[in-house]
C-alpha cells in the first residue's frame, strides 16, 4: 500500500548519485522519509524524534564508498541503528531463563485481547518440547469462559491446567497453583491473567499482589503488533507497576509493520523475547532484532538480502548481465543464471519471506519444485532456442514439454515469464536512470515479479 | 457554515429519508425502537481542558507542530494528518483564521465533517434483521455482540445470537455465557463445525420462530489470511440463500488501540464482504482511535457504535461531535 522506504530513498538520492559524503544538506530529505516511514509503521511520535536525532548524528560525514550508492549507505545506517535499539546483532534473548530451583514461575500481563492466553499456551508448548513439566494456571476470573479457553488449550497441548472455578480471588489462585506445582514437581508454572487497562488502578494492584504472592522469574508483557501510538503509555505503566522481564509481540502474521516494538523497547528497556505468528499453538518464534528492523522500515529483510546478494553474486556475473540486459534483453540462459543466483542466496521460500508484501503469500507456484521444473524446461531447449525465444513455435514447445516431462502450458508460461522479465527490466532501467548496478530495489522488484 | 454547524449533529445523524417506500408500518416501529436505543447518551468521552490552545495568542510554527503531534499520537496517521492540516492551511495563510481558537474550530469542523455521515442502521422489512460481526483477532467482537443484544432486547426486540466462531478455543462457551447473562438464545454447533452452516441454521430458525434480530459472531481473522477471508465470503453467500438481503449489517470491529493497520483491515474487509458500519472498541483506555478518521474518509462507511468497557452496558451509538471533542481533549 505504501511505497517502501527504499523506493522513496531511491528517489531522494537519485539527484546526488555522484555525492561522496553524506552531509547535513543531502540527508535532510532522507531523514524526513525515514521519519514518515516510522510514523506510518506506528512508532510513537516522540520515539521517532529521538531516533531521527541519533541517525542524523551517525550519518553525518559518512563516506559513500565507490561500490555503493548513497541510499544504500544511508539505509544501512538507519537499519543498523534500529537493530541496535531493538537488541543488537547477536541477540540471544528469545528464550526463557529457567530458575535453577524449580518451578520457574512465569506471569503474563497485558491489555485486553492482546494474546496473553494464547501466548501462555504457546509458551507451555515450547517448554514441553524441551521436556519440561509445565503447569498452566487459569488466573483470569473475569472474562467469560477464560478458564474454558485455557483448559481447551491445555487439552490440545496435553498440559496440566490449574483452575478454581469457585474462587473470586485471582491472587489466591496463583498462590494455590504454585503450591500445587511444587507438590506435583512441575518445572515451570505459567500464570495467565485477565486483560486489563493500564489505567485501571484496582486491577493493576491485583497484578502487583499476584506478583508479590508468587515472585515470578519472568513477567512477560504481551502486546499486539498492531498497537498504535498508545503503546508507549501502556507499556510504560505496566512496566512501572510490575517491572516486566520481557515482551511478547503477537499477531505478527499480519501485515502490521509493528512499530510498537520500537516504542515499547524504548520506554521499557526490556528485551523483546518472542513473537506470535498465528493462532495455532506452534506459531511462536524467538524475536530477532534485524528482522523486526526491516519490517518496521517496510523493506522486508532487504538488508540481509543485499548482503547475501553481494556475497554470493560474483561481480562479473552481475555486470555481464547488466550489460546484456541493456543491449539485447534477456534470454533463457540469463534466466537460468538468475535463478541460480537466487538459489545461491538461499531457498526461494526464505527469500520470499523477506520481501515486503510477499511474506504471507503462500508459496504455491514459486516453490523449489517449480524451480526444478523451470530448469528442466530450459535444459530441454537447444542452444539456439535458449538464445532466441521467438523461434519457439508450437512444434518446438511440444517437443520441449515432452523432453522435460512438463506440459505445453508449462512451457508457455515460462516463455511468457521471460517476456515479462524483459519488459520489467526495461522499465527498471528507466527508473534507475540508466544505471545497471544491482541494488536492493532492483532485486526486490525482480523477485516480486515472480 | 462555521463553528456552530458542529452542534447541529443530532439532526444530521437522524435517518432522514431512509428506507422510504418499502418500510412498512411495523418496520418503522421496529426502527423507532432501535433508535431509542441509539439515543442513549453518556458524557464519558466529553470534557476536560484543551491544553494546546490554552494561553496562546498566535498561530505559529510551535502551535502547528503541537497539533501535528496531537494528531499523530491519536493514531490519525501521517497522510490524514497532512490532509486535515492542509485543508486549513489556506485559511491560515489568508488570515481568515486569526487566532488559535479559530484554528481549533476549523480543524474540529474538518474532522467532524469527515465523521458525520449517516450512521443509522440499515433498514429492511426482513425478519430476522441479520447482523454479522467481523474483524481481526481480539478486537472485541464477541463482547460487542453481547452488548448489542442487550440493547435490542431492551427495546423489546426478540434477539438471537449465532455462534459463528467455531474455531477459537472456548469461543462458543464465551458467547453462551454472555447470552445467558443477557437472556437471549444462541444457535450453535460443536467446535470445529462449518461456520456458514451455523449461521444458515440460525437464520432458518429465527425465521421459523419469528425473531426480530439475529447477531452472528465470527472468528477473529487477520485480513491477510486469504483462506479465512474466503470463508467469510462463503458465510455471506450461504446466508443469502436463506434470506437474500442478509446480512443486512456487516459490522467491522476495530480496536481503538490499534494504529495504522486498522486502515488495511478496513480496506480488505470492505473489499471482501462489504461493510455497512464500524464499531470502535476499547475507548475507555488512553488510545484515541484516530485511525478511524482516515478510514471513514476513504471508505465512507460510518462508525455505528463505540465500546468503552467490558461491562454489558459499555456500548453506545457513535457521536461524531463527542468523538471530536475527546480527540482535542489532551487531558485524557
Ligand atoms: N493471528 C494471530 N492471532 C493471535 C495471535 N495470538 C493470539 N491471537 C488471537 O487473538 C485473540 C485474542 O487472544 P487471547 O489469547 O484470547 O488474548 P488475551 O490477551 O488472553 O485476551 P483477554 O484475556 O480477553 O485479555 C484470539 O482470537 C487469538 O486466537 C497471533 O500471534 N496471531
Ligand atoms: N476495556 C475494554 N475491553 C474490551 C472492550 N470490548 C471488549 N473488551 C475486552 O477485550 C477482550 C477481547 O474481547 P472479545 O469480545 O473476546 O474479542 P473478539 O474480537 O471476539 O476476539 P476473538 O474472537 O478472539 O477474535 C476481552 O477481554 C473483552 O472483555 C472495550 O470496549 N473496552
Ligand atoms: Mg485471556
Ligand atoms: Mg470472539
Amino acid at each position: 500500500m505504501f511505497a517502501t522506504l527504499n523506493d522513496k530513498l531511491n528517489g531522494v538520492f537519485k539527484k546526488l548519485k555522484k555525492q561522496v559524503r553524506l552531509d547535513e544538506n543531502n540527508i535532510t530529505e532522507a531523514l524526513k522519509m525515514v521519519r514518515m516511514a516510522l510514523l506510518e509503521a506506528d512508532v510513537n511520535y516522540k520515539v521517532v524524534k529521538n531516533f531521527i536525532g541519533s541517525v542524523q548524528a551517525k550519518a553525518m560525514g559518512e563516506e559513500v564508498l565507490k561500490s555503493l550508492t548513497p541510499d544504500q549507505v544511508f539505509i544501512k545506517i538507519v537499519h543498523d541503528e534500529l537493530v541496535e535499539i531493538l537488541g543488537g546483532k547477536d541477540y540471544d534473548e528469545g528464550k526463557i531463563r529457567l530458575n535453577s530451583q524449580p518451578p520457574t514461575v512465569i506471569m503474563m500481563a497485558g491489555l485486553q485481547g492482546s494474546g496473553k492466553t494464547t501466548s501462555a499456551g504457546k509458551l507451555a508448548g515450547l517448554l514441553m518440547k524441551q521436556k519440561r513439566n509445565v503447569l498452566l494456571v487459569a488466573g483470569d476470573i473475569y472474562r467469560p469462559a477464560a478458564i474454558d479457553q485455557l483448559e481447551t488449550l491445555g487439552k490440545q497441548l496435553n498440559c496440566d491446567v490449574y483452575s478454581d472455578r469457585q474462587s473470586r480471588d485471582a491472587v489466591k489462585i496463583a498462590a494455590d497453583a504454585l503450591a500445587y506445582a511444587k507438590k506435583t514437581a512441575k518445572d515451570v508454572v505459567i500464570i495467565d491473567t485477565a486483560g486489563r487497562l493500564h489505567i485501571d488502578e484496582e486491577l493493576m494492584a491485583e497484578l502487583v499482589r499476584t506478583k508479590e504472592a508468587v515472585t515470578p522469574d519472568e513477567i512477560l508483557f504481551v502486546a499486539d503488533a498492531m498497537t498504535g501510538q498508545d503503546a508507549v503509555n501502556v507499556a510504560k505503566s505496566f512496566n512501572e507497576s510490575l517491572e516486566a522481564t520481557g515482551i511478547i509481540l503477537t499477531k505478527m502474521d499480519g501485515d502490521a509493520r509493528g512499530g510498537a516494538a520500537l516504542s515499547i523497547k524504548e520506554v521499557t528497556g526490556k528485551p523483546l523475547k518472542f513473537i506470535g505468528t498465528g493462532e495455532k499453538m506452534t506459531e511462536f518464534e524467538a524475536f530477532y532484532p534485524d528482522r523486526m528492523a526491516s519490517r518496521i522500515l517496510g523493506m522486508g529483510d532487504i538488508v540481509t538480502l543485499v548482503e547475501r546478494a553481494q556475497e554470493s553474486i560474483e561481480d562479473g556475473d552481475a555486470e555481464d548481465m547488466a550489460e546484456k540486459m541493456a543491449k539485447h534483453g534477456l534470454d533463457f540462459d540469463d534466466m537460468l543464471k538468475q535463478f541460480k543466483m537466487i538459489k545461491k542466496m538461499g531457498s526461494l521460500e526464505s527469500i520470499m519471506r523477506m520481501i515486503p508484501g510477499l511474506g504471507n503469500v503462500s508459496m504455491g507456484d514459486m516453490d523449489e519444485k517449480q524451480f526444478k521444473k523451470i530448469e528442466a524446461i530450459i535444459f530441454s531447449m537447444t542452444r539456439h532456442e535458449r538464445k532466441n525465444a521467438k523461434i519457439l513455435n508450437s512444434g518446438r514447445r511440444k517437443r520441449i514439454a515432452r523432453g522435460s516431462g512438463t506440459s505445453v502450458a508449462d512451457v508457455n508460461r515460462l516463455v511468457n515469464q521471460l517476456n515479462q522479465m524483459n519488459k520489467m527490466m526495461k522499465q527498471m532501467k528507466k527508473k534507475l536512470g540508466g544505471s545497471n548496478k544491482l541494488n536492493p530495489a532492483m532485486m526486490r522488484d525482480f523477485l516480486k515479479m515472480r | 457554515m462555521g463553528f456552530f454547524s458542529i452542534f447541529k449533529k443530532s439532526e444530521k445523524t437522524e435517518p432522514e429519508k431512509q428506507g422510504q417506500q418499502e418500510s412498512s408500518e411495523s418496520s418503522a416501529g421496529f426502527f423507532q425502537k432501535l433508535k431509542q436505543g441509539l439515543s442513549k447518551t453518556s458524557g464519558k468521552l466529553v470534557g476536560g481542558m484543551e491544553n494546546i490552545f490554552l494561553g496562546r495568542k498566535e498561530i505559529d510554527d510551535d502551535l502547528l507542530e503541537e497539533l501535528e503531534e496531537l494528531f499523530i499520537t491519536s493514531d490519525i496517521g501521517v497522510e490524514t494528518t497532512m490532509k486535515i492540516i492542509d485543508s486549513v492551511r489556506d485559511q491560515v495563510d489568508r488570515k481568515t483564521l486569526k487566532n488559535p481558537e479559530d484554528l481549533k474550530n476549523a480543524l474540529k469542523e474538518q474532522i467532524f465533517n469527515i465523521l458525520n455521515i449517516d450512521n443509522s442502521l440499515v433498514q429492511t422489512a426482513d425478519r430476522p434483521y441479520v447482523m454479522m460481526v467481523v474483524g481481526v483477532n481480539g478486537t472485541g467482537k464477541t463482547t460487542s455482540i453481547a452488548k448489542m443484544a442487550k440493547m435490542f432486547k431492551e427495546q423489546g426486540l426478540k434477539t438471537c445470537l449465532a455462534a459463528g466462531d467455531t474455531f477459537r478455543a472456548a469461543a462458543i462457551d464465551q458467547l453462551c455465557v454472555w447470552a445467558d447473562r443477557v437472556d437471549v438464545p444462541v444457535v450453535k454447533q460443536s467446535a470445529g463445525s462449518d461456520s456458514a452452516a451455523v449461521i444458515f441454521d440460525a437464520i432458518q430458525s429465527c425465521k421459523a420462530k419469528n425473531f426480530d434480530v439475529l447477531i452472528c459472531d465470527t472468528a477473529g481473522r487477520l485480513q491477510t489470511k486469504v483462506n479465512l477471508m474466503k470463508e467469510l465470503e462463503k458465510i455471506v453467500r450461504v446466508a443469502k440463500k436463506e434470506l437474500p438481503d442478509a446480512p443486512h449489517e456487516v459490522l467491522l470491529v476495530l480496536d481503538a488501540t490499534s494504529g495504522q493497520n486498522a486502515l488495511s483491515q478496513a480496506l480488505k474487509f470492505h473489499e471482501d464482504v462489504g461493510l455497512t458500519g464500524l464499531v470502535l472498541t476499547k475507548l475507555d483506555g488512553t488510545a484515541k482511535g484516530g485511525a478511524i478518521i482516515g478510514i471513514v474518509d476513504e471508505l465512507r462507511v460510518p462508525v455505528k457504535f463505540i465500546g468503552f468497557g467490558e461491562g454489558i452496558d459499555d456500548l453506545k451509538p457513535f457521536d461524531a461531535q463527542n468523538f471530536v471533542e475527546a480527540l482535542f481533549d489532551t487531558n485524557r
